[in-house]
This record gives structure tokens, C-alpha cells and sequence, in this order.
């Protein structure tokens, strides 16, 4: 029998008996973040596709979802951080080793191209809203409506930098064995997009619109469970400590919330439900999507949470 | 009698002590009592007051310093000194803690009582004064002046010794005698006619073999020993250690001995009986300094290693080997006299067969063996006694214990309960958790008519108190020179880094105030205690203001440490060489030379219970330090993984333990580990604490004091023994 | 970490002499005014066998002040930074967010938050190392297992220990050039 022990009562917080340092705050944020990069991502594509008439609320109020979603979701992060006074110090330095630093740069980019998005489709997507407006803006609303096609672009680069991004904050972080991929990045950036989609189908009102995102979330959740599974094997085929990292999910105690509630009821159950209906079979419309969007967020809660559970060091 | 007829425990905080607290992060900023600014080694200090640590015995010498803004820092070893060698240990560095923790007892408390509850009162000190008084003039008159004891532990036990001798008493008990080194102190004295001192005059530096037998070095930090621990090691000295229990020593050591408990004993007989048989016992030596060998070696004859193996588990070919590497190492080997030997009622005789094996391997005197140790001597400067006892703690023994060179503290509770004794005065030791069976301590407290306890922490015999006199801590104040006997003439100052906190005043302080409230102040020659240390130090060619400075002096005009420098060995024995052969035991009735004598084993489903040190804590009297508790806050319980199998336990868990009386302990936190035999249970001593008032220590971790039980006491001396206590796991 | 340190500061911790007293962890305590509850330093206690062949080793750990520093990549406000010229690693309170993805990225668990919200860490007693002098818990280890030095210095007495005895690093596959030693 061999023991392992910290004999000088360390019991730092945070830090002991296992990290805890992010707690719901930070999935939230990741979950969010992906979502807004899904959200600007559809957006943007259907505007630069000029696809606009075929899918009205994907090129329209559902870009309203982006910046209150990210908002929300730095709300969260705000709430993480330590030493809040210290907030602007983010923005008084660019630090190229640190996707922290990228992060929070890149999320700067996102306000103003989702303004341009919102406001340069605003007549036609909320036309209400414009008439209460009243004239004010009008001249930025112009400018959106000029640099459209532009800002779509941008957006399209912008919204999978913040999508990857989501994912490479956790894997950049070597230390915790069960991050240490760099598939997540893609893994996030599907997911995030997978949510959207998700989203767009509960929300928006044209049948072929609801059709056409379906099939496409269909394939979303099918490539998110390809890439899941090949992070899974990476892991299993990597070095012993990624074999090791990988256990909590292999017949540790993540196994079940991994492989029930996250690959089964987030990813499987929604793929079998949207083929079947693909096929006609009438079920309603919101049970798959909102079964993508929990498993979303519960993927950012396992993965945030197994990767405080593994480490180097194990005292 | 005393006020109440029965005395109800009090727990310190139902009096109303609302004082303001030091935050342990805020650090008061107190004016500083002496400023001596001398060459500060520190970056970041602004002074620097010398000090000898109180947190063990060991009383290293160190300075306090504070920063750059005049706050409380920390305190470090003083290089000069050959206690500290420079360094503090764990508790020292911690030392502070002692001063910042908000739990102190901080104002004079007098029992009394309020709507039907007993209750501390705050009091001034002239009131506790007359209160202590009047209470000791009527034990006086009605029974004697001898009807009072004193209990001490620590620097300022002497103050409370020379009031209690002036009003007539020589009942100065300390736990530290019967509960602790007694048996060896009297074996040693026996056998060598010497005492090892404290510290001990172990060299260990120098030793090329060490047997450690009771003795976990390094987990007690017995500073100097332990430095020299690591000296020991480096230079490649071959170390034993005989340890049911896997102790830190043990995986510094070449050969671990997994000993059964209890049989330490026929280990030591076996080896004695391997030098002779072998005849690779230190030849030479035996016949120029002892007397008995033939007798010796007619007693061992028998105690082959194949007998001892049966009683002991340790493989013959072990013994002869260990054996063989001693004498290989002699006379550079120390089998370690260790310190808490208070084990199983025989502890003098098996204190002596450690004695007798050192004689044979020839290490007193010898560099790397046991060195003569040199006292500076500071000039006694207390009054005679204004009376001289009646009678005294040895009429009272009736023949029992007559080698019993102080009163054993258990004795004096006997006597107590019996009704003799009627007033205590209990320094600096929490008679509670270092006497065994505390249900018999609280019987003889409840017979008091006086029981005053004179402390800096509450504990659990603050409350049983009548009258609690809070002392300051040894940071805030001046106290007798340190004068050890070590391997240099050496005195070390305590001097005030701070002023006192609260309305806590030092122990010279309270009992020359209370003297002169008694009427026999004459004892106290001196107005306050630096008149006495001037005193003291013009004397020795010093000064204060030299010592402030320094810290430590060697006073030089030493001589010979070991033969190896010239040393000539004599023997204070009654023989005038080392008594193999006991007469003075013989003449008593006792062994002349020790015989193994069997105990008690664990009956199935029982373990023995071992204890011992912890290295962040002094006994329980630090574990609410506010520092040293953020290190080790309880113990633990150690389990082998076979007895946790059969108990179903696993690691991390809380049990409790229960003796075969019945008592249990509180629960404990279970360790399983391979470091412990399959027989025993192990626990550091000192948790358990449950007096509420200590907020940190309150219920953390288990007391094994509570547990023992079944005390046998050494016919020789007195001392108890602690460790034929058996255990099992209660409602697991 | 390109170019080469002026001075690569390590700690060189000998297992057999450390008896886990745990003097470093109230040293630095002191030293560093370390607020309670929290630790800059520990003692680490590995058994191994089985009764009665059993060993233990002692490791007084504390950050590594890794040649190759996450947590310094990992901070987004450069507020962990390497000191310049050596291989200290430091985090400058006043541009520390308390984001703790340092915390994340350090593969020895050894960062923390200070009560008021910054990154606490180890820091070799830069302040007494600036002064020639060892860190607090170097200085009052009783078995005088612990050393610390410069090994850019081949006749330092650290260099010299690596020289002639055999180490263990901790972690050495994280990858991360730690600079703590122990000697075995």
C-alpha cells in the first residue's frame, strides 16, 4: 500500500482538497460565449450567403441573442474574477502566450460587429422597434447597412475565433491532464454552433427555416459526437497521465453524467429524435433543441469541472 | 473549606472577558519595551529583543524582531547559542502565536457565584491576592503549612517554588519527574552517579551508531538533538530504531526494529547478553569504570536472542547483528536515554538495562557517546526559607517510592484524594491532560479547598479553578537567566519584547506581590526581577546592557567534554565507578540487575495504545497557537490496514476509541497505514482539547490521556505508566 | 524562455536529512506574513511497501520557479512574470486580476488567492535573496537538508550536491524545467 500525503495541514482555498477554483461561473461563460459565437456565426453566414429571405430570423432577431447572451455571459466571468477593482488591467496589456488575453480582446470585437449586424438588418427583422427609435441612430444604422457584407466577413472570422477560443482557454492549460487537447477547440466551436442552430429552430417561425437548421443541427450533433470521441480516444491513447485523466470518464465518478446525461440525453437522444422527424414522424419541435442546448451547457459543467479533477500532482 | 462543596467546571468564557483581541493578521503595534537595535542581520527589521524560547523546554535562545514598522515579525534562532545552534524549531518560529492569540487569559478571574451558577468573576490582583491569602492562612492554621502542593512546568515555576517553601511547603511536583524522565533520571543516577541533563548531553554529532528505542527524533523536536540528528545522518552514523511503529527516525534508519510493545526490556537484556557472550563489549572500559560485570554476565546469561525473539518478534539474527554495530561503533554509540519513559511500572529497571548497555559499549565520556556536561552557574539570589517544612512529601510516602528524588505528581493527587493535601497551586501545566486517569485528577480537585492555577491559556484545569492568575507570555517579559548545562558555560537573557497584553502580568510579578500579600514578601530579596538579573550578571562579569545586545555569553573556563580531550571520568556512584550491580537497589528489596518481567498483551479485538509527538506541537499547550494550528489543527488515529479491514474503516473517517473501563475518547480522524504494527494504535498527544474557550483546539482531534487506564507505578520511584492501555473501536 | 538566465536559482532538498518538521511552513509564515489558512510551502510524506518493508520520503515543496513557466504564459495582464535576468517566478498584485488561470496552468498546485483577491505564491524570499541571503525556509530548516543557490554557478554548493548525488524533480514530464531537487 503506498500513501501520499500533505503532512503541514495545507488547506489552501480553492486549492485543496482538489482545485475548485471555477465554479458555475465559468461553464456559464463558456456556454454562453460559444452561443454567441454560434448565434453571430449564422448570422453572418446567412447574410454574407445572402440567404436573408430564405432564413429571416436567422439573418435577423436572432442576432439581437448575441450581444445579451455574451453580456450575460461576462456578467459571469466578472463574477469569477478574484479582484474586480483589477477588471481594466485585461485591457492594459496583450499577452500572445495567454488565450485569456486573446479572449478578452477578441470579445471587445464582437460588441461592435454584432451592433452592425443587429442594426444593419434592423428595418426589415424589427421594423417595430425601428419605428420607436425614431430617427435616433439613423446614421449608424446607415453605416451597418453600408459595411454589411463587410462586417458580415469579419464576423464570420471573429465568431470562430471566440468559438475556438472558448475551447483552447481550457485546453492551453497543460497543467490539467483531462484539457490537455487540442481538439476542444473544435469541440467548442461545434458545440457552439450546434447550440445556436438549436436555438434558431426553437425560435424561429418558418417551417423551412425550422427544417432546414434541424438538418443541419442533425449534422452538428453527428460531427460534435465524432470529435467528442476522438478526444476521448486521444486521451486514452496519450501519455499515462492523459490515461490516467481520462479514467474520471472511463469508469470513474464523471462516467455517468458523461456518457448518460451529456453523450446520451445531449447528443444521441436529439440526433435520433430530429432523424425521426426527418422522417415524418410528428414530435414537437422543441424537445431536440432544448436537448442540445442542455447538453451544451452540461458538457461546459463536466469539462470545467473534470479538468480541476486532474493534475499532475495528486495531494 | 472551601466555598463551594462541589466544585462545577467552568468554562472560562461564561465570565464576562470582553478584552480587546489581537487580530492575528492585524499584528498590534505595541510599543516596544526594549528597543536594542544591535547588528540586525534582517532586511526589513527595525529591532530585535533577545529571548530563550518557552514554547518547549528546550529553551532555545533567539531574537524577536519586528519590521520596519515596529510590528511583531518573527523570532529566529540566535547563532551563539548551543541550544538553538541559530535556528528555532517549528514551535519556536511559531513562538509568536503564544502572544497573538486572542484566546489568552487576560485578567485575575475568583470563582463565585451567580443566581445558582458557578461563574468566574473578573477581579483585580490585589483581590485575587487577599483572596489567595486568606485562603492559604486558613489551611495554614487549620492543617499546616505542608498541606499545600505545587504543580509546575516552565521558567517560572521557580518563583512559585520559593513562595510556596516560605509559607512552609516542599510539595514542588512537576509532571515532567513521574509522568515523564523520572525512571531515567534515577537509573542513570544509579548506574553513572550523573544526570543526563536537559538537553541531554547526547553527542550526537559525533556518534557512529545511535539506537533510538522510545526516542522518535525528529517528530519530537528537541532542536539541538535533531540538528545533530541531521549531522548524524550526513556523516553516515548507523542508526537502530526499535519502534512498533514506523516512525520518521525509523526511515533514517538502517535497521527498523518493529518491536511488540511492552518488550523492550528483553531486547535490551539480549543485547547486553550478545556483547558478553561475543565478548565485543568495550573490555577495556568496563574494567577500568564499573563494578558488577561477572554478576552481569551471570544474570544475562539466559537472555539469548532466541528467547528474546519469542517475547520480542525481532529475528535472533537482528539482535546479534544490531548488536555487533554498536560494538563496532564503540565507544562513538548512543543508545538514546529518550525522554518520556514513564511506560509500564518498570521503567527504572529497563532505564537502567539502557544504562548498563551504554556502560558496556563504553560511550560516557567518549566523543561521540554521552560528554561532560559544563554548568555556568548562575548565583542563587533568593531568601532562605523564612520557615522550614515540618514535614514534607516523604514523611507521607510511607517507605513507597525511596528513590524518588521528587514528589511524583500522581502521588500527591493520591494523597489529595485521600483528603491530605488541601490547596494546589498549578503552573503552567495542564494537570488535566498530562496526568493519567483525569476522573481521579478531578476527585482530588474536588477535595481542594484551594486550587489556584497560574497560566497564560485557559485549559481544562483553568477550570476547575478557584482563583486564575493570567501570566503573560514569555515575549512579554524578563525571566531567571538560562542556565543549562550543555557543552559550553552559557547563559542566555530573556528579555520583553513587548509590554504585556491585557491585565497579564509575569510570574515573578504575581508571586512576589502575592508573598508580600501573605506577609513572607522577605522571600522575594529584590524589588523587581532586573535588580535580580543585574544582580546576577555583574556577578558572572556581565551586564544587561551587554546581554540585551548579545543574547547569549559564553562564560568560558570550560573543561574536558570527553576523554578524547583530556577528560577524566569520575563516577558520583555510591562505588565511585558505573554500578553494573545496583547495591543501593539491592539494599531496597529491588532487582540490583534488571529481569524481564512480562506484561499484559492486547486481548483480541483490543490494541495497545501508543502516542507520542508531534513535531508543530508542545504537548496540548500549542494547539491552539493561531500559527502552529494552521499546521496541525488534530490528529490522527494510525490503523494498519488489516486491523482497518476488520473494522471496516477507511481513511479519512472519525472513530472513537474506548478503553476497558468503558471510557471513550472523542472521535479521531483514521489514517491507514503500513507505518504501524497490527498490535497498537498511535496517536499524537496533546489534541483533544475541551475547554471551549480554546476556540481553535476545542474538540479537534482525540486525547490519550483520557484513555489510560490500568497505571502501573514504578515501585522504585513513583512514575506511572502510561502504555498498558488497551483499545478498541467504539460503534464504528 | 530563449535566452539563457543570468542566475538559475534552484533548491536542492535533501529527503534523507528532512524529518518533515514543518519549520519551513511556519518560516515562511512568518517571513512573508502568509495570511492564515493559506500556504506558500508543505510537507509532502510518501510511504511506500508494506510492514515491515516499508520507506518514507519527506519533500519540503513549494513552487518550482519553473524555467518554463505556464502560469506566466497563462496570465493574461502579465502579472505573473519571471524576474528579469533569473528564473523567480512573481506576480505583481497590482495588475493581477484574480482570474486564476495561472492556478489552472501551474501543474504543482502551488498558487493560491490572497484574501484580498491577487495571486499568492512562493516567491524564494526574492526580497532576502536580493539581500545574499537564503529564503526563510532555507534559513531555518533545522537538519540543514535544504540549499539554495545559483546552478548557473558551478562551484555553488547546490551545483555541487547535483553534482555528486542522485535527484528526483517533480513532474519532470509536465515539462515545465522545475528547479526544486531532491535528493534521494
Amino acid at each position: 500500500m503506498n500513501e501520499i500525503n500533505i503532512i503541514t495541514g495545507r488547506m489552501n482555498h480553492l486549492i485543496d482538497p482538489h482545485l475548485t477554483i471555477w465554479g458555475w461561473e465559468i461553464p456559464v461563460y463558456l456556454f454562453l460565449g460559444g452561443l454567441t459565437a454560434g448565434i453571430l456565426l449564422i448570422t453572418a453566414l446567412t447574410i454574407y450567403l445572402g440567404k436573408e429571405r430564405e432564413f429571416p430570423h436567422a439573418a435577423g432577431r436572432l442576432s439581437f441573442i448575441a450581444p445579451i447572451a455574451l453580456s450575460v455571459g461576462m456578467g459571469a466571468l466578472f463574477l469569477d474574477i478574484e479582484y474586480k477593482l483589477h477588471v481594466f488591467r485585461f485591457y492594459t496589456a496583450f499577452k500572445i502566450t495567454s488565450p485569456m488575453s486573446w479572449g478578452s480582446w477578441i470579445l471587445l470585437l464582437v460588441y461592435p460587429l454584432s451592433l452592425i449586424l443587429i442594426l444593419g438588418r434592423i428595418k426589415i427583422s424589427c421594423p417595430k422597434l425601428y419605428e420607436k427609435l425614431n430617427g435616433r441612430g439613423d446614421r449608424l444604422i446607415a453605416f451597418s447597412e453600408k459595411h454589411l457584407h463587410l462586417a458580415s466577413a469579419i464576423t464570420i472570422f471573429v465568431a470562430t475565433t471566440l468559438g475556438i477560443y472558448t475551447g483552447i482557454l481550457l485546453s492551453s492549460l497543460g497543467a490539467r491532464p483531462f484539457w490537455n487537447a487540442s481538439i476542444l477547440g473544435p469541440i467548442f466551436l461545434i458545440s457552439g454552433l450546434s447550440t445556436a442552430l438549436a436555438l434558431n429552430v426553437i425560435l424561429a417561425q418558418e417551417k423551412h427555416e425550422i427544417h432546414f437548421f434541424s438538418k443541419y443541427d442533425l449534422f452538428m450533433i453527428l460531427a460534435e459526437i465524432v470529435t467528442v470521441l476522438l478526444f476521448v480516444i486521444s486521451l486514452s491513447s496519450g501519455p499515462q497521465i492523459s490515461q490516467e485523466s481520462v479514467k474520471l470518464i472511463l469508469g470513474g465518478d464523471m462516467t455517468a453524467i458523461f456518457w448518460v446525461f451529456f453523450m446520451g440525453f445531449g447528443l444521441v437522444a436529439p440526433l435520433i429524435l430530429e432523424i425521426l422527424e426527418l422522417k415524418g414522424m410528428k414530435i414537437s419541435k422543441y424537445i431536440a433543441p432544448a436537448l442540445v442546448l442542455f447538453g451544451g451547457l452540461l458538457f461546459r459543467f463536466i469539462m470545467v469541472e473534470a479538468g480541476q479533477l486532474t493534475g499532475y500532482i495528486g495531494y | 473549606m472551601s466555598n463551594f462543596n462541589r466544585r462545577d467546571f467552568i468554562k472560562i468564557s461564561s465570565a464576562a472577558t470582553v478584552s480587546a483581541s489581537v487580530g492575528l493578521n492585524t499584528l498590534a503595534n505595541s510599543p516596544t519595551v526594549a528597543k536594542i537595535v544591535g547588528d540586525l542581520a534582517e532586511p526589513g527589521a527595525s529591532s530585535r529583543t533577545p529571548t530563550y524560547c518557552e514554547i518547549c523546554f528546550w529553551q532555545c535562545a533567539g531574537w524577536v524582531v519586528k519590521d520596519k514598522d515596529g510590528r511583531p515579525w518573527k523570532i529566529v534562532g540566535n547563532e551563539e547559542d548551543q541550544h538553538s545552534l541559530g535556528r528555532m524549531c517549528t514551535r519556536g518560529s511559531g513562538g509568536l502565536g503564544a502572544y497573538l492569540d486572542p484566546d489568552r487569559l487576560k485578567k485575575p478571574l475568583i470563582r463565585s457565584e451567580e443566581r445558582g451558577k458557578q461563574v468566574f468573576r473578573e477581579a483585580s490582583w490585589e483581590e485575587a491576592f487577599n483572596y489567595i491569602a486568606k485562603k492559604m492562612e486558613a489551611i495554614a492554621t487549620q492543617y499546616g503549612p505542608d498541606r499545600v502542593c505545587l504543580f509546575s512546568h516552565g521558567c517560572g515555576g521557580p518563583f512559585f517554588k520559593t513562595l510556596i517553601n516560605a509559607y512552609g511547603s516542599e510539595n514542588v511536583a512537576a509532571p515532567s519527574y513521574a509522568q515523564c524522565r523520572g525512571p531515567r533520571q534515577e537509573a542513570f543516577g544509579l548506574t553513572f552517579g550523573a544526570d543526563l541533563g536537559s538537553p541531554e548531553n547526547t553527542d550526537i554529532k559525533n556518534a557512529k551508531c545511535l539506537v533510538l528505542m522510545g526516542s522518535h527524533l525528529g517528530e519530537n523536536l528537541h532542536n539541538t538533538q535533531v540538528q545533530e540528528f541531521g549531522q548524524a545522518i550526513e556523516a553516515g552514523c548507523t542508526i537502530i530504531t526499535v519502534d512498533p511503529r514506523f516512525s520518521v527516525a525509523a526511515g533514517k534508519s538502517k535497521y527498523w526494529l518493529p518491536i511488540k510493545p511492552s518488550t523492550d526490556l528483553a531486547l535490551v537484556l539480549s543485547w547486553i547478553h550478545c556483547l558478553i557472550e561475543e565478548e565485543i563489549y568495550n573490555k577495556d572500559y568496563v574494567k577500568k569504570y564499573t563494578i558488577g560485570f561477572e554478576k552481569l554476565k551471570a544474570e544475562v546469561a539466559s537472555y539469548t536472542p532466541e528467547w528474546a525473539y519469542s517475547i520480542t518478534s525481532i529475528k535472533p539474527e537482528i539482535i546479534r547483528q544490531t548488536a555487533r554495530e554498536m560494538a563496532q561503533a564503540a565507544p562513538a554509540v548512543i543508545v538514546h536515554p529518550s525522554r518520556h519513559v514513564a511506560w509500564y511500572g518498570d521503567d527504572t529497571q529497563r532505564m537502567r538495562g539502557i544504562a548498563i548497555l551504554n556502560a558496556l559499549l563504553g560511550g560516557w565520556g567518549h566523543r561521540g557517546g554521552f560528554y561532560q556536561l559544563q554548568k555556568a552557574g548562575v548565583p542563587e539570589c533568593s531568601a532562605p526559607l523564612a520557615k522550614k517544612a515540618k514535614n514534607n512529601w516523604r514523611g507521607q510516602l510511607d517507605g513507597k517510592y525511596p528513590l524518588a528524588s521528587m514528589p511524583p505528581a500522581n502521588f500527591l493527587c493520591d494523597k489529595t484524594v485521600e483528603g491530605y493535601y488541601k490547596g494546589w497551586f498549578v503552573y503552567g501545566t495542564n494537570l488535566s491532560q498530562c496526568l493519567p486517569e483525569p476522573q481521579k485528577t478531578e476527585e482530588a480537585i474536588s477535595k481542594l479547598d484551594l486550587l489556584v492555577v497560574i497560566d497564560t491559556m485557559p485549559a481544562e484545569i483553568t477550570g476547575w479553578a478557584d482563583v486564575v492568575l493570567p501570566e503573560c507570555t514569555y515575549l512579554e517579559r524578563f525571566d531567571e537567566l538560562r542556565d543549562k548545562p550543555g557543552r559550553r558555560r552559557q547563559i542566555a537573557l530573556r528579555a520583553p519584547a513587548f509590554e504585556p497584553l491585557y491585565d497579564s502580568k509575569p510570574a515573578w510579578w504575581i508571586a512576589k506581590n502575592l508573598a508580600i500579600t501573605m506577609g513572607i514578601g522577605a522571600a522575594f530579596p529584590w524589588a523587581n526581577i532586573e535588580e535580580l538579573l543585574n544582580d546576577q550578571l555583574a556577578k558572572l562579569g556581565t551586564s544587561m546592557e551587554e546581554m540585551k545586545k548579545v543574547g547569549v555569553k559564553n562564560l568560558g573556563e570550560e573543561g574536558a567534554l570527553c576523554v578524547e580531550d583530556g577528560l577524566e571520568l569520575h563516577f558520583k556512584t555510591k562505588s565511585g565507578k558505573i554500578e553494573l550491580y545496583s547495591q543501593t537497589l539491592e539494599d531496597l528489596g529491588f532487582d540490583p540487575i534488571p529481569k524481564y518481567t512480562a506484561h499484559e498483551t492486547p486481548p483480541d479485538g483490543y490494541y495497545r495504545l501508543i502516542y507520542g509527538r508531534t513535531p508543530t506541537h508542545t504537548f496540548g499547550r500549542t494547539i491552539n497557537n493561531p500559527i502552529l494550528n494552521q499546521v496541525q489543527a488534530e490528529n490522527d488515529l494510525w490503523v494498519h490496514p488489516t486491523v482497518a479491514k476488520r473494522w471496516n474503516l477507511q481513511n479519512g473517517q472519525y472513530v472513537k476509541v474506548k478503553n476497558q473501563a468503558g471510557v471513550a475518547s472523542l472521535p479521531i480522524r483514521v489514517r491507514i497505514t503500513e507505518r504501524i504494527r497490527n498490535d497498537a494504535l498511535y496517536m499524537a498527544h496533546g489534541f483533544g482539547h475541551t475547554d471551549k474557550r480554546l476556540s481553535r483546539a476545542h474538540l479537534k482531534g482525540a486525547n490519550d490521556t483520557a484513555l489510560i487506564d490500568k497505571v502501573k507505578v514504578d515501585p522504585i520511584m513513583g512514575a506511572t505508566g502510561f502504555r498498558g492501555t488497551f483499545v478498541t473501536f467504539d460503534e464504528v | 524562455m530563449t535566452a539563457k538566465q543570468k542566475h538559475k536559482y534552484a533548491m536542492v532538498i535533501d529527503t534523507r536529512k528532512c524529518v518533515g518538521c514543518g519549520n519551513c511552513v511556519v518560516g515562511c509564515k512568518m517571513e512573508n506574513r502568509v495570511p492564515e489558512g493559506l500556504h506558500r510551502d508543505w510537507v509532502v510524506e510518501e510511504v511506500h511497501g508494506t510492514y515491515p518493508n516499508i520507506s518514507v520520503e519527506l519533500r519540503s515543496e513549494r513552487c518550482n520557479h519553473c524555467i518554463n513557466p505556464p502560469c506566466v504564459y497563462a496570465c493574461p495582464t502579465g502579472a505573473s512574470h519571471v524576474k528579469s535576468g533569473q528564473n523567480i517566478t512573481l506576480v505583481d498584485r497590482d495588475k493581477c486580476t484574480g482570474c486564476k488561470a495561472c492556478i489552472a496552468a501551474c501543474p504543482y498546485d502551488v498558487r493560491f488567492i490572497m484574501p484580498e483577491g491577487y495571486v499568492g505564491k512562493c516567491t524564494f524570499c526574492d526580497h532576502r535573496v536580493e539581500q545574499g541571503l537564503d529564503p526563510a525556509c532555507v534559513s531555518v530548516c533545522p537538519t540543514h537538508c535544504m540549499h539554495f543557490g545559483d546552478l548557473n554557478n558551478p562551484l555553488s554548493k547546490v551545483s555541487k550536491l547535483l553534482a555528486s548525488r542522485k535527484y528526483k524533480l517533480l513532474a519532470p514530464e509536465a515539462g515545465t524545467g522545475p528547479q526544486l531537487y531532491f535528493l534521494l
